[in-house]
């Protein structure tokens, strides 16, 4: 006997298991009803009315928030359902900022496309809406609120998946849009740049920056040479756009492509990925061998990176201080490459292919300039570099594979497999692994790491040391581990932290449509790649290991590598607590000083503290160059704990236990000599970067 | 230094009045509207400062307590006045003339259409859907006392009373 449940959609029977609602079913039947705010991976929202279907008995409702019961008898199209639609997508159209050949969303847009699909034709409404200003403030997104269709993909990516809640809904009615807190830009809030948002978005009112013009104009100046790097995870995803199957890596086409676009050298990131490795990996067992802090965070992934600094700036101590793969290859590409290939290095321009949006607000940081310059240029996803790829009438599908350029390009498959969660980690165990125990390794494959789960958890005997690790992708995941952690459930030695779900194969710059399914195509891609790979360990990688020898004083951690491939974080945390300011200086450029006050202390010494450096700065005659802000926390931190940040530079938290110290004993206390040696090396900065410009 | 000491000393008062709050609601995120309510209560209005501390404290989104702020009539991003004017504009007040008393509300203190609050923050002005109280209407009400079928010679006088009030308290005070 037959027990599987089914249900009639426009006559047939179809059998239904475990979907969670109406849609799933019809679309397993193959009709794919159109719709905005629907989601499998974020929660059910029923905003759009477009899974609009009869139900008899029940009359129209949304598929989306219906559960699928057993006999069910469902029309998905009747002349009512489909005026529905058709009036529902003619209302958002009238308000739509209707500039379509010129969006970047143009021809992927599933407005445009739901609105083809339904035979609208013509629009009856006048548009009411005011035009509201593009928000450009981040450099990572922009915001068209012109063009958003209010079905809350962004805002739920946001709090679902990256437990961050950057962007929501306010006010109400007609008015109702979707912004960050108090309608301030996407520039001044905690959002860490993963572009989720502009990957769920269904029209163009999120989208990644749009830098391409920038790479235009260096690749035609005659005086500029262009290098450019290309990161793992563009290589399975790319093809997409030209035909190619899931998955496949078309890296060589790539390089075939922009050398005939005019780039003058083609490298690969995953030559800096082994790099990462030397060094990460080597932290690791530096951390582990003498008593360091532990766990160990990677520190890849800008957007996690980003997430610590705002939410646990106590953590930022178990960062790993490396830097990102792509700032280590800006770093190293601008310092030896000029040599090596005859030209100065104001005349390199130095570009980044990237899966990520968050890899362009790196770029940016003023702590990856030297001289003032940016060690990488630009930044284009790979949605851009597609772009660019097409107006250039090439058709990447026909295109011979070529080889990457030397020596920057070349790299191991633990440099590759980067780009899928659990990739770095599988990376640094292949080196740390030898490195501790002195023996090669039988198996390079930890496939424990590897995978869609949510949590990746393995313990190791490595050198007959235990090494327990822990792999999470989706930083609502990561707050989850965080949270444990701290809780002391959970130990871990060393942990890799992605921002996007599956790691950066479905970052905020990838070709859209992303589901699980096409993220475990694309990981397999890259496991595939690390395959035909001539060399698998980082370690093995040849041309790093000369780089050391030539360029980095040797060794990974020495000095120079030191200098070069690893940096500093900020403590981002009082960006949204309350703030006051205290002094503010008359000059163009200023030293930003800021005091942490608990607010669940009264007696906070950090009142005291405030008005010590108050009058210190006042005594040194700084006040012209100095911004001097309270903030205001309520966070729970052991008792007395202030933090005191001074420009880009965290002071430690300054623990002071007694609440009742008074200014002299304060002023012992040797926290307060370096907050006021960080004052005055901060002064002199601003003061030198002042004369200069 | 004293000054800067006096400044922060404040504040760390005026926030603790909100944690006051948080704790009696036991820091739950799910009773964010009665924390609210409560805050509005205390300070008038919802301050930025307090919308973003009160979500840190939560530990939910900023941009979450923005959209539910925003969201309710109630509550109020813009300081308000020490006396809240709350004018009936439901369908009976409306016809019962609710315009003329909007009128020599606006014209007594100098408020506007955009312009709600009076400058020296004595007094804001409200325009409600419905008090409830039709059979009054039209009705207004003035620091939560009801005032039932309203002229505006009645309202100039009753606003006439708390300035001469305000005025003689301030004169005690000096």
């Amino acid at each position: 006997m037959n027990t599987k449940k089914t249900v009639t959609i426009n006559g047939k029977q179809v059998e239904f298991g475990q979907e969670r609602n109406l849609l799933e079913v019809i679309r397993k039947a193959g009709i794919d009803i159109p719709t905005f705010c629907y989601h499998s991976e974020l929660s059910i929202y029923g905003a759009c009315r477009l899974c609009l279907v009869h139900v008899e008995g029940r009359g129209v409702m949304a598929a989306c928030s219906t559960v699928p019961a057993e006999g069910m008898v469902i029309q998905t199209d009747t002349e009512e359902i489909r005026n529905m639609r058709k009036i529902s997508i003619e209302l958002l159209l009238a308000n739509h900022s209707v500039e379509c050949p010129t969006c970047p969303r143009s021809s992927n847009c599933a407005l445009q496309n739901i609105a083809h699909r339904l035979g609208v034709n013509t629009v009856r409404f006048k548009k009411l809406q005011d035009y509201q200003s593009v928000d450009r403030s981040s450099p990572s997104l922009e915001r068209d609120p012109n063009k958003c269709v209010l079905c809350g993909d962004c805002v739920r990516v946001c709090r679902e998946i990256q437990g961050i809640g950057a962007i929501d809904f306010a006010h109400r009615g007609s008015h109702a849009k979707v912004v960050p807190a108090f309608d301030s830009s996407l520039g001044q809030v905690e959002c860490v740049n993963c572009g989720q948002c502009a990957a769920v978005c269904p029209t163009g009112a999120i989208v990644p920056k749009q830098e391409q013009n920038r790479v235009w104009d260096a690749l035609y100046d005659k005086s500029k040479t262009v290098v450019v790097q290309i990161a793992p995870a563009v290589r399975v995803a790319l093809g997409e756009y030209f035909g190619a199957t899931n998955g496949a890596n078309v890296a060589g086409k790539l390089v075939a492509a922009l050398k005939l676009m005019g780039f003058q050298h083609v490298y690969d990131t995953s030559f800096s990925a082994d790099m990462t490795i030397f060094e990460e990996a080597t932290e690791l067992i530096n951390r582990i061998t003498t008593g360091g802090r532990l766990p160990m965070f990677t520190s890849c992934c800008p957007a996690w990176v980003k997430y610590v600094e705002i939410y646990y700036p106590e953590l930022i101590g178990n960062l790993s201080s490396c830097r990102s793969p792509q700032a280590m290859f800006g770093s190293v590409a601008k310092d030896i490459l000029p040599e090596q290939l005859g030209v100065k290095r104001e005349d390199m321009t130095v570009v980044s292919i990237m899966p990520c949006t968050a890899k362009k607000f790196e770029a940016q940081l003023p702590k990856y300039r030297t001289d003032g310059q940016p060690e990488v240029d630009v930044v284009v996803t790979t949605g851009e570099i597609r772009q660019m790829i097409d107006s250039c009438g090439i058709k990447l599908d026909e295109l011979e594979p070529e080889a990457f350029d030397m020596p920057m390009g070349f790299a191991t498959g633990g440099g590759v497999i980067f780009g899928a969660s659990g990739g770095v980690m599988e990376a640094a165990l292949r080196f740390a692994a030898e490195k501790l125990s002195g023996k090669p390794l039988a198996s390079v494959d930890f496939k424990q790491v590897r995978g869609m789960d949510s949590l990746k958890e393995a313990e190791l005997e490595i050198g007959g040391k235990e090494l327990r690790v822990a792999v999470v992708h989706g930083l609502a995941n990561a707050k989850k581990l965080i949270t444990d952690l701290l809780a002391g459930k959970v130990q871990y030695d060393f942990v890799e932290v992605m921002a996007c779900p599956g790691g950066c194969i479905s970052g905020g710059g990838q070709p859209l449509g992303v589901t699980n399914k096409i993220r475990e195509i694309r990981q397999k891609g890259l496991y595939a790649a690390d395959k035909t790979h001539q060399v698998q360990k980082p370690q093995d990688n040849y041309l790093v290991t000369r780089c050391y020898e030539e360029h980095l004083g040797g060794c990974p951690g020495s000095p120079k590598a030191h200098h070069m491939l690893h940096t500093i974080y900020q403590n981002r945390s009082q960006l949204f607590d309350a703030k006051i300011p205290v002094m503010r200086g008359t000059t163009a450029q200023r030293l930003p000083i800021t005091v942490t006050i608990c607010t669940k202390q009264e007696t906070c010494p950090g009142q005291l503290l405030l008005g010590m450096i108050a009058s210190y700065v006042k005594q040194k005659g700084y006040t012209d160059r100095i911004d001097l802000d309270a903030a205001f926390s309520s966070r729970d931190a052991e008792d007395g704990t202030i933090c005191v940040t001074v420009g880009d530079q965290i002071v430690e938290r300054t623990k002071f236990t007694n609440a009742t110290n008074t200014m002299e004993q304060l002023q012992n206390q040797a926290a307060f000599k370096t907050i006021t040696a960080a004052i005055d090396s901060g002064y002199k900065t601003v003061t030198a970067d002042a004369q200069m410009t | 230094m004293q000054e800067t000491i006096e400044k922060t000393k404040a504040m760390v008062k005026h926030l603790g009045a909100v944690n006051v709050i948080l704790k009696k609601n036991n820091n739950d995120p799910s009773r964010l509207i009665p924390i609210l309510q409560e805050v509005q209560e205390v300070y008038k209005y919802l301050s930025k400062d307090v919308i973003s501390y009160v979500a840190t404290s939560l530990d939910i989104p900023v941009a979450h307590v923005y959209g539910v702020a925003t969201f309710y009539a109630h509550f109020s991003l813009s300081p308000k006045g020490k006396h809240i004017v709350r004018l009936c504009d439901g369908t009976a007040c409306h016809v019962k003339k609710s315009h003329d008393l909007l009128d020599c509300v606006c014209k007594k203190l100098a408020l506007t259409e955009e312009k709600k609050t009076t400058d020296d923050l004595m007094f804001t002005l409200e325009q409600v859907s419905c008090l409830g109280a039709c059979g009054l209407a039209p009705v207004i009400v003035i620091d939560d006392i009801v005032h039932g079928q309203a002229t505006p010679a009645q309202v100039e006088e009753l606003l006439d009373g708390i300035i001469a009030r305000e005025k003689s308290e301030a004169q005690a005070a000096q």
